[in-house]
């Protein structure tokens, strides 16, 4: 479980980028995290993982507070960056290396999941395309079998097959003791992976509601007369809408509508999932 | 890789893949099913979701838990399925369907085999 409490930070003392961020992720789902471009979201997952200390307010993972590096907790916590660096050694021998401070760490299931990836745990990092090396990397991360994964934009990058195995490896991932939190634009990617929606804006935390939740409580569509509305947008296909569901309609929950809905009426949204 | 469409919740096309595998003899009745985990993993999809079509069919009578053990096909849940399809198709599609074949002057007949 993540929690954060009154979160706030800043790169310049002026200006912070994260506020009042106060957040709770349960364990057994795997969280989306959304929000326009320089909102924080990338600076919320370095927070989480005690990659920077925050101004003010807390982070706790699982109880503990990330900053300590306690080995307990970092033994079951891993980030997985939109960009890294990896030294010039095979995936097999950066492993044999990093893996030690993973004591869940399987070679086995790392080989299997760059099989399905058509990656050679063999070849040098290097000499990998970028797409390549961040499948090599998602490949060893999953092989660690951390309780709190972190994944900072994992599809970009991947070509099309490669989402589609990515998609089903983070479905058998998940258990009741692990919890994944990615944040990303690419939303059609992953959008039957997530069960639990985070929106972030400049005030905070806009959203946060499951996905079941969010079904029981809106719908998505055309609307008829008597629809409550509370967005719609124009697209090719007519007016699309997000509605109030008041008769417990099936309806398909569309991540993008949502989001617009957020965006553009946060207090609407806000009051109907009990946003503080 | 399953295709989802976006005309149905993903949670009701997991139902219907399931149930499509109940009525091939895929899964025969009596068998156990795979688990929520393996069938999420194969389609890509959240577990919970997957968890929530089991609960679905296993609430429609289609398969049950055993519990510690796993789910399986119910007795006579061919029938089950094919007699809630027919529903679903005379209270739901031969609506729409009539509509149009009155709008383009065809008509057709619908008989039950039983």
């Amino acid at each position: 479980m993540i929690t954060t409490n009154k979160l706030t930070f800043g790169y310049t003392s002026a200006r912070p980028v994260l506020s009042n961020i106060s957040l709770n992720l349960q364990k057994g789902h795997i969280h989306g995290l959304l929000g326009c471009n320089g909102i924080g979201k990338t600076t919320l997952l370095k927070l989480m993982c005690g990659i920077m200390r925050p101004q003010q307010g807390e982070v706790r993972v699982n109880g503990v507070d990330p900053m300590k590096r306690d080995v307990e907790t970092f033994k079951e916590l891993m980030i997985i960056p939109e960009e890294f660096d990896l030294p010039n050694i095979s995936l097999e021998m950066f492993a044999r290396v990093t893996s030690p401070f993973y004591p869940r760490f399987d070679m086995g299931q790392m080989r299997h999941y760059c099989e399905e990836f058509h990656v050679n745990p063999n070849e040098k990092l290097h000499s990998m395309s970028m797409g390549q090396r961040k499948k090599a990397y998602i490949s060893f991360a999953l092989a660690c079998n951390v309780q709190t994964l972190l994944l900072d934009e994992p599809t970009n990058g991947l070509d099309i097959p490669s989402k589609s195995v990515f998609r089903r490896l983070l479905a058998g991932y998940v258990d009741d003791s692990r919890m994944v939190v990615i944040s990303t634009h690419q939303v059609a990617d992953i959008e039957q992976l997530l069960d639990n929606i985070v929106v972030l804006d400049e005030q905070g935390v806009a959203l946060n509601a499951t996905t079941a939740e969010i079904s029981r409580r809106l719908k998505f569509g055309k609307a008829s007369e008597d629809d409550k509305v509370i967005y719609s947008e124009r697209t090719l296909q007519g007016d699309m809408a997000v509605m109030l569901n008041e008769y417990d309609e099936d309806s398909v929950l569309s991540i993008e509508l949502l989001f617009n809905a957020t965006t553009a009426n946060r207090h609407a949204i806000a009051a109907i999932f009990n946003t503080k | 890789m399953m295709q989802f469409s976006d005309d149905k919740p993903i949670w009701r096309q997991i139902y219907e893949l399931i149930a499509m595998r109940i009525l091939s003899d895929e899964w025969p009745e009596g068998s156990r099913i795979v688990s929520v985990r393996e069938l999420a993993q194969e389609v890509g999809v959240n577990p919970n979701t997957v968890m929530r079509s089991y609960e679905r069919l296993d609430g429609d009578g289609i398969i049950f838990n055993r519990r510690g053990i796993g789910f399986f096909v119910a007795e006579g849940a061919k029938e089950h399925i094919r007699e809630i399809e027919r529903r679903k198709f005379l209270d739901e599609e031969l609506p729409k369907l009539s509509e149009r074949l009155n709008l383009l002057g065809l008509t057709i007949e619908v008989k039950s085999m039983k």
